[in-house]
This record gives C-alpha cells, structure tokens and sequence, in this order.
C-alpha cells in the first residue's frame, strides 16, 4: 500500500517567531522522538509552529482537527464496502505512522476520552499501531512523530486529558508573545507600521487582561493579524479593530464599550 | 411730545415719570407699598416687553391684586415676570395670572406666594413656553388632587398639606430631575401619601426616605449604579486594577461639594454625572464656550466618559504617584504639587492612552489669561489652572512668559530620565517662587474656572508627620449611640413592591427578617406520620414507580444496544452513492436522573388556627401532616428540599421563618422546627416569593419548583387596597418564571378560584375538601414532578 507522501510535506518556509528556546527544545524532543504536547491559549502561534517544524526538520505535517463526534476509527482507518466486496481505508493516524509524517492533532481535548486511548500504543516505548479490525500490527516508521495541541483554558471540568494520555506527552507551554514581539509579528506577517502594530498589541493587552471577567478568552495574535490586515487595505484603524477584534469575541455589551472605549483612546480618536 | 401708544423700540428712553403717569392708571391695585416699586418695574417691563405685552403684565398684576392676598404676590409678579417674559414668550404673563387666580379660588391660596417664587426659576430651567406650561399643569394636579374634602362636600375644604412644601423645593428639583422625571416623583407621592396629610408632608419636603429614593431614579444623567460593571472592566481592562467604589451623592451637601478621592477603602465618585453639553444660545456663554462653537445642547462628553475621565486619572495616580512628605511645604507649595503631580500623572497617561486627551481637555476648563486681577485677587488657582490648561492643550495660546518657560521644562523634565513626582514637585516650587505675587495671601481668592472636577483631592499625596486637619472626610460614618442589637435574627432584607397603578416598583418597599423557626418535640411529627401508616404505604408504591428509572433513547452511536435502521439505511445509502458513510448507525438508553429543587413555602398567617368545616383539625394541624408527610415523601425520593413559612405585620415587618434547608436531612431538628409551627399575623406573599426565590435559584437544579401552601388571599394590615398585594405576588410570580422557577399554589381557601388564577395563572390546585390535604399534597408534588 502506497501513500504519496508529497501532499502533506510543506514547500515553502512558514513564518515563525521564536520566542524563546522552543525550536531547540522541539528538535531534541524530535531527535528522541517523544510525543510533544503544546499548550497555549487559542491563536498564539501553535499550529504556526508545528508547521514551521515540519518544513525545519523537512519532514511530511498530517493535521487533524479533533471534534467531539471523532471516533476511533476516524483516526486509525475502517473498512468500506465497494461493489466487490470491503476495501480497508488507513485513518490519518496510520498513514503518518506509515510514512513517517507528523501527526499534529489539534486540540486533542474536544476529541473524547475513549478516542484518544488509541494513541497510546503509539505515544509510548512501542511505536506501533493495532488495527484489529483489520488484523494488523502496523510499526510506525522511524520518523514518525506524534503532537497534539491542546488549550487548558476554556476547556471544561469535563474536557481535559487522562493522567494515562498526559504522561506519555513531554510538554511545552506557548503564550502571547510579549508586546515588542508581538508588534514585530504583526508588521512582518501584514507590513503595517511599527507604531500601529504597537498600539494594536496594546489592545489587545487590555482585552487580556479582562479573561476570566467576561471574556473566555483575550483577544490572540492571529485577530490582531486580521486588524492589522484589514487596516492595511485602508480601513481606519478604530472601524478596523471594532470588526476583527471586538465583535468576534464577545456579545456582553459592557464589555464591548469598553473595548470600543479602548479602541479609542488607543488611537487617539472618538 | 408724548408717546401714544408707546412703542418701546422707537421711542428714545422715555422718562420714568411720564411712563408711572401714563401706566400707573392701568394697573388697579390701592396698595401702598406699590408706588415705591412700580417706576423700576414698569421701566423694566417696557424695554422687554411688546405694548401688548405691558398690557397683558399691567392686566395680571390688577388680577393678582384683587385675589385679596396682600401686597406680596402682587410684587413677585411685577418683580419677576418681566424677564420671564422677554425670555419665554409674553403668554406667560397671562399664564401666571390666571394660575394664581384659579388657585386664589380654591384652598391653596396659602401656596400663591411660594408659586410665584418658583416661577423665574422654573422658566430658567425649563427654556421654553410649553414646558413652563406642562409644569404649571403638574403643579395644579397636585394641589386638586391632594386637597381633600370631608362629607362627600363638592368642594375641596382642606389644602394641600405638600403644596407648599413641594414649591419650596422646586428649584432644587428642577436642578436634578427633567420635567418628565419630575412629574413621576410627584405622581408617586400623590399616589401613595394621599392619605397621609403628615407623610405628605414628609414626601414634598424631601423627608423621607422612598422621596428620595424615587428621586434618585428619575434623575437625569448616567448613574454610577447603571455602570458601574463597565467601569469596572474599564478599570481592569486599561489599567490593570481592581477597587471597590463608593459612591456618594452631590445633590444633598448644598454648601460644600464633595470631591472624588481614593483612599485603602476604595475610590469614592459621584452616584451621577450628567452629560455635559454645549451651552444653549439664550443662556450666558461660559468661559468653556471660547473654544469651538457646536451646535446648542450636543453632548460633549457623556457621562460615562466623565467617569472614565475620573477614574483614568485616579488610577494614574495609583500607578505613578508616590506619597511626600507634607510638613516639608508650605500650604501655597503644597497646591502647586499638586496640580503639577496631576499634570505630570495624566502626561504618563497619554502616552499610553492618546485618546484620553480629547476627554480630559473637555472636561478641563479654560481660564481666560486676563480675567483674574493679580492686585487685587490672590491668582494663585487660576495661575495653576491656566498652567494645567497649557500642559493639556497644545493650542492654549496664553502668552504669559513664565508660564511658557515652565511648562518647556516640564516637558523636558518628562522626557527626561528622572520625572519622578519629587522631581516634577521641584519644579513645582520653584513656580511658585517665581509667580509669587503680593496679593496671593490675601482671602480674596478667585476662583472662577479653576475648579478640575475630574481630578481628585490628591489626599493620597502626602504623608503627615504630625497630625494635620487639612484632611475632611464627608463620608466617615458618624458615631451614633449604640443601639440595642437583636441578636436572634439576621439584619433585614429588602424587597420591592409591585404598584400595580403606577406601574412601577416601589424601591425597598418592605423589610423581611429571616429567623430559624424555634424547635419543639419532634416525636410529634414522627406520631403523624405513624398515624398516616396506610398512606405512607400507598405512597411508597407510587414513589418507586416515579424514582428515576426513565429510559432516554441516544442516537447516533458507532456502537450501540440496537441498530437504529433509519440512520442505518441512510448510510448504506450514502455509501452506494460513493460518499463517506456516516458509521453511527447504532443507538444505546440510558437512565435519566432527576434534578429537581424543590422549595415549599408555608402561608402561617392567623387564619391557619381556624378550624374549617366538617373537621376536627385546624388548617395549621393538617397542614403540619401533610408537610410532614411531602417531607418524607420527598425525602425518600432524594429530591433537593427545603420548607420555610412566612408571614406579615406590616411592610416593615415580613417573617420568612426557616425550617428546613438544602443542605439539612429531614431528621429530628427538622422534624421539631415543624412541630413548633405557628400561625399568626397577615399574608404579605409577595416578599415572600421573592426571598424564597433568591434561594432556590441559587441552585443548581434543572428544574426549580416553589410550592405555595397558603389558605387566603395575601394581605396585611396596612394595605387598604386588596388588589395591590393580589398585583404585587402576581409580578413575584412572574419575576420567579423568567428566574427559570416554576411555582405552583395549594390553596385550602374554598372560594380561592378569583384571585389564586390572577396571580398564579393556571398554576394552582384549590383544596375543597381540606381534611384530605395530608393526603393530596405527596400525591400532588409527584403529579406535578413526574
């Protein structure tokens, strides 16, 4: 069974800002080949980095968006019937153990608890992959690497990782980058200019600031990115910040205003 | 030559003799005092006023004069209504007139010289014609509706006890409230004082407590309770801060104003702030005004902008302030700290937050650099005001050299390294020093247009060696003589009323005081329930067929108890056609729990100790069976439970005694509380339902029922109005239904069908044959939760 292995690998290099000494942790986890679990509030630069890493270490990137209604078998390949008889499909866990891709699977909590065991056999000293649907012991390939993303902070009591899948995971914790950084995302990601991408990062400080107090969650990088974007077509800033960083985000009319307030006294204007 | 008619705009000042010589006889009025008034009066009339007009003012005064009330009236009018006139229209000259006349006709004739007082006020707050009109129509509402007569006579024999009282406190009114507010609060006092010559009284004069309540609900502006979430995340969005805020009321210290100010017990601001509008054109211009002209009465800043404008700048002080040492400067060095220490904070603040500019510059007032007289006034604030103006406003465009010299140092000292307040406090005196004028120690300070209201006391700057007394503090609690403590209840709570005429809440309307029922021998109880064995039998039997065993079907499962053919079919379908299939094709039960918070409130007003017909038990003894026995029964169901009575002695005094609650097992101290039940007093439902209310929705249940056990209409002893109660529980209920509780009344009063439906629509069972209730209640609770 062949599988091209060309679609999945990444041709041309992701942008990515380090932060601190991530890419060198992430290549020693590589080198051992330990699953990685990264963590991080939503839209700071998770997937961006995985993807980054993949093109780094030349090697195919298999993503997969987990959901609640994921089975099994989503994962790890079913039989289908045709008209001669059944044919078996490999899920996108296999194929990357086959390949030796990288399988990222992206926020591995909304998934159920049930669904993820799956992985273990994967995730510990054996690297192998039952299909005992299928009969088959398949040996992940020796490139092959798992890592899930996973964002503690709005799951509920309810969604969270079994202490059995947590600990066969070395983790790595991603957070906003700090507001210099961030700035320097948002010009090389959209050319804006310095100082609006700076006051773009102080609004979304503010927002930040108010998780836990209304908000879920503050206002990320990548809303930032599409203020920015929208701001460089020729959309006044406060107009374009009202649309990519405040309606998203909340429905609480305080809350709101106050962005909105913020908005304006950032930019100077009313 | 003589002017006939006189025609004001033409003639050349005529003299004031001939003008007495020709007017005086059109005015019939025989006082003697009139002769000393009426030259000043009639000049003033004539160069404001149309020929018409003087007529018209000339025919009022002659109508006042012949009302027979003295001279008073008579010289308001003519004092007054020149101005009133030029300004809103000459119809108000015959307005007044005939305003004063009607209410000389009535028994209100005491009120005509404290009316005539309101009116030049009234004209200036309201601005036009009409409104001054609607209020005169407010104002004879309210002496016809509050003067009462006795013996069904037609005419009204007694005055208005509040008239008076409440045109002594129009113009203060006025200043806080719009028309329309104003007509509410007098609407309410008439609606609910009638009655109640003494209590009226109380209302109009502003005395009592729900006067000034309902006040501070009409008023106009934005008020700090409104916002105070927004704030709130204002605070903590952009400045990283959390406080407790205390709000304090500007509208009752009239001599000295409080100031917003900070301290460790949290930031005290107004309870409101009205919008701040650009001035109207008939209205004098005020220093503001030099700037820009908007169009008459655009909002400048609103008011929740004002609030920002406080609070931005408060917490700049927070974050970059640091306290010095008070003893170290003089009184004159101290003020100039501190409004170098403002500017230098709000400096910090703009850089981060360049918008607050726009806020803080409309907020500041502009000082005109020639209108304090440094010989003769002490200039001191307006020096510093005109200095903060400068360092705010880049187009400030004074001219005074040592002003510009130090607010370039006081840029540069801000872009330097070291702008630290003790630096930006050198500067400061040594501005002082430098502007230092004779006259500035003398008493006559001026103070026009120096006032920041924005900008707190700044108390927090300075540190006291020894004890000072420059501090105030308009918000310390005073010592009062300790009062006697109940120790056996809790402090009271409040609760609105529902006034079903008004349509409005009236605020903290009755107090409820919540106490642990006392205990008696809990035996008793279990000796009813022994005696109820045969029912406890059969009620058991029901029970088990109600305890959660509901099968709930779940489809769309991969693997299941059953195949579940329609989804089944649809992905056979769907994979002959080449599509993925969806593989969920079975589906599984599962057992459905019930969650279920149940709150059951007795009625224990007296008429529970009667005992009904055809039976040997009072209500209160069969209702103490059947609670035991719901207890029971709910007990063994597993069900949240709690059980409370109420009753009332007027609205200042509503009981809501505890019996059982959630987190108590139905056991012996249980079973004594509900040995011990009494009954007495009256049935005010209404706060009842809503206390219980804000227990029951406080937990977590899916589904929330409050029972209702009561055996009459509600009423207390000073309600004279039946329905209000009857409208007041109604709204309970309904307040109660959009809190997701279901409630739902067990009525033993035969003849309950009327008004039980009005309050609790069909959720309501009436008991006809009362010695079957220990019975019907269990049965009816499981009915109801099944």
């Amino acid at each position: 069974m062949s599988h091209a292995i060309d679609p999945y690998r990444i041709s041309e290099e992701p942008f990515y800002q380090p932060q601190a000494d991530e890419i060198e942790l992430y290549e020693a986890a590589y080198a051992e080949r330990l699953p990685v679990m990264i963590k991080g509030p939503t839209g700071c630069g998770k997937s961006r980095f995985v993807e980054y890493m993949a093109w780094r270490l030349g090697r195919p990137l298999i993503t997969v968006a987990c959901n609640e209604d994921m089975t099994a078998s989503d994962l790890v390949g079913r039989y289908l019937l045709d008209a001669g008889g059944t044919r078996w499909l490999d899920g996108p866990l296999t194929t990357a153990a086959r390949i030796g891709a990288i399988c990222y699977l992206d926020e591995i909590v909304e998934a159920r608890q049930d669904t993820t065991v799956v992985i273990h056999p994967l995730t510990d000293h054996r690297r192998q992959l039952p299909l005992d649907k299928k009969g088959e012991l398949v040996h992940a390939h020796p490139d092959f690497q798992l890592v899930i993303s996973y964002n503690p902070g709005y799951q509920s009591l309810m969604k969270d990782l079994k202490q059995s899948t947590k600990q066969r995971f070395a983790g790595m914790d991603f957070d906003y980058a700090p507001p210099p950084v961030e700035a320097g995302i948002l010009v090389r990601e959209t050319g804006i200019d310095e100082e609006t991408a700076m006051k773009l990062v102080k609004i979304g400080a503010t927002a930040r600031n108010l998780k836990g107090h209304g908000l879920d969650e503050g206002i990320s990088t990548r809303l930032l990115v599409y203020a920015a974007q929208l701001i460089k077509r020729g959309i006044k800033p406060n107009a374009a910040c009202r649309m990519a960083l405040v309606r998203p985000i909340t429905d609480d009319m305080d809350i709101r205003i106050t962005l909105d307030h913020a908005i304006d006294v950032v930019f100077g204007q009313a | 030559m003589q002017p006939t008619p006189p025609a004001p705009s033409s003639s050349l000042k005529p003299q004031t003799s001939s003008l007495v010589d020709l007017y005086r006889p059109q005015l019939t009025c025989n006082f003697g005092q009139l002769e000393d008034v009426f030259p000043d009066c009639i000049a003033e009339a004539v160069a404001l006023l149309s020929p018409q007009g003087v007529k018209d003012y000339l025919d009022g005064a002659s109508l006042i004069c012949r009302i027979g009330r003295g001279f008073e009236p008579v010289l308001i009018y003519l004092e007054e209504m020149p101005q009133v006139a030029s300004q809103l229209g000459e119809g108000t000259l015959e307005l007044v007139s005939r305003t004063v006349w009607r209410l000389s006709r009535g028994t209100n004739g005491k009120a005509i010289p404290h009316f005539l007082q309101t009116i030049a006020e009234a004209a200036r707050r309201l601005g036009s014609e009409e409104s001054l009109e609607r209020y005169v129509d407010l104002m004879m509402g309210l002496a016809n509706r509050t003067s009462t007569s006795i013996h069904g006579n037609q005419n009204a024999t007694f005055p208005s006890p509040g008239l008076p009282l409440f045109l002594d406190q129009v113009p203060f009114l006025l200043s806080q409230l719009s028309l329309e507010g104003l007509k509410n609060w007098v609407e309410y006092g008439i609606h609910n004082y009638n009655g109640h010559p003494e209590r009226q009284k109380d209302y109009f004069g502003l005395q009592s407590a729900d006067s000034r309540a309902i006040l501070q609900r009409e008023r106009r502006g934005t008020l700090f309770m409104d916002r105070e979430r927004q704030l709130d995340l204002y605070m903590k969005a952009l400045w990283e801060t959390k406080t407790q805020y205390v709000p304090y009321s500007e509208g009752w210290d009239e001599l000295r104003k409080p100031v917003p100010y900070y301290d460790h017990l949290g930031i005290r601001v107004p309870d409101v702030y009205d919008d701040i509008r650009a001035p109207l054109s008939n209205s004098p211009p005020d220093s503001g005004g030099k700037g820009k002209r908007l169009p008459a009465g655009e909002i400048l800043v609103s008011g929740i902008d004002r609030y920002r404008a406080l609070l931005a700048h408060i917490a700049a002080h927070r974050r970059w302030s640091e306290p010095l040492i008070a003893d170290n400067f003089s009184p004159f060095q101290r003020v100039a700290i501190e409004t170098f220490e403002d500017s230098r904070v709000e400096w910090l603040a703009m850089a981060q937050y360049p918008g607050l500019r726009r806020i803080w510059l409309a907020l500041h007032p502009r000082p005109g650099e020639e209108d304090c007289d440094p010989e003769r006034e002490s200039c001191i604030r307006h020096r510093l005001a005109m200095f903060s103006r400068a360092l705010l406003d880049p187009n400030h465009g004074y001219r005074n050299a040592d002003l510009l010299e130090f607010a370039a140092k006081f840029h540069e000292l801000m872009q330097s390294k070291d702008n630290s307040t003790k630096a930006v406090a050198g500067l400061a005196v040594s501005y002082i020093a430098r502007t230092r004028r004779q006259a500035d120690l003398s008493p006559n300070v001026y103070f026009t247009d120096t006032l920041i209201d924005y900008r707190d006391d700044n108390r927090h700057l300075w540190r006291y060696i020894e004890e000072g007394d420059e501090e105030e503090r308009f918000d310390e609690e005073r010592k009062l003589p300790p009062e006697e403590k109940e120790t056996d209840r809790l402090p009271p709570r409040h609760y609105p009323e529902w006034d079903y005429q008004t349509k409005t809440y009236r605020p903290d309307w009755v107090s409820l005081y919540e106490s642990l029922h006392p205990a008696g021998d809990p035996m008793r109880i279990d000796a009813l329930l022994s005696k109820h064995e045969q029912l406890t039998k059969r009620l058991k039997q029901v029970m088990d067929l109600l305890k959660p065993q509901h099968f709930v079907r779940v489809r769309y499962q991969e693997e299941g108890s059953e195949l579940d053919l329609d989804v089944a079919l649809r992905s056979l379908i769907d994979l002959r056609a080449g599509s993925q299939p969806d593989p969920r094709i079975n589906m599984s039960h599962r057992n459905d729990g019930r969650d279920i918070a149940v709150m059951l409130l007795l009625d224990l007003s007296q008429s529970l100790r009667e005992i009904p017909e055809g039976c040997t038990q009072t209500l209160l003894e069969l209702s103490q069976e059947a609670v035991a026995l719901m207890a029971w029964a709910v007990d063994q169901l597993g069900d949240e439970f709690a059980i409370a009575g109420f009753s009332s002695n007027s609205r200042h005094e509503v009981r809501y005694q505890h019996i059982k609650g959630y987190s108590e097992r139905w056991d012996d101290r249980v079973k004594a509380r509900l040995a011990a039940m009494e009954a007495g007093y009256s049935t005010r439902m209404g706060a009842a339902l809503r206390h219980a209310a804000h227990y029951l929705k406080t937990r977590k249940a899916d589904k929330k029922l409050l029972l209702v056990l009561t055996d009459g209409e509600p009423s207390d002893i000073d309600a004279s109005d039946p329905r209000l109660l009857i409208h007041d529980a109604h709204k309970a209920v309904q307040e109660l239904d959009q809190q997701g509780i279901y409630t739902y009344c067990i009525n033993l009063d035969p003849n309950a069908d009327d008004y039980v439906k009005e309050i609790f629509g069909h959720q309501y069972t009436v008991i006809d044959r009362v010695e079957r209730l220990p019975e019907k209640l269990p049965r009816l609770f499981m009915s109801l939760t099944r």
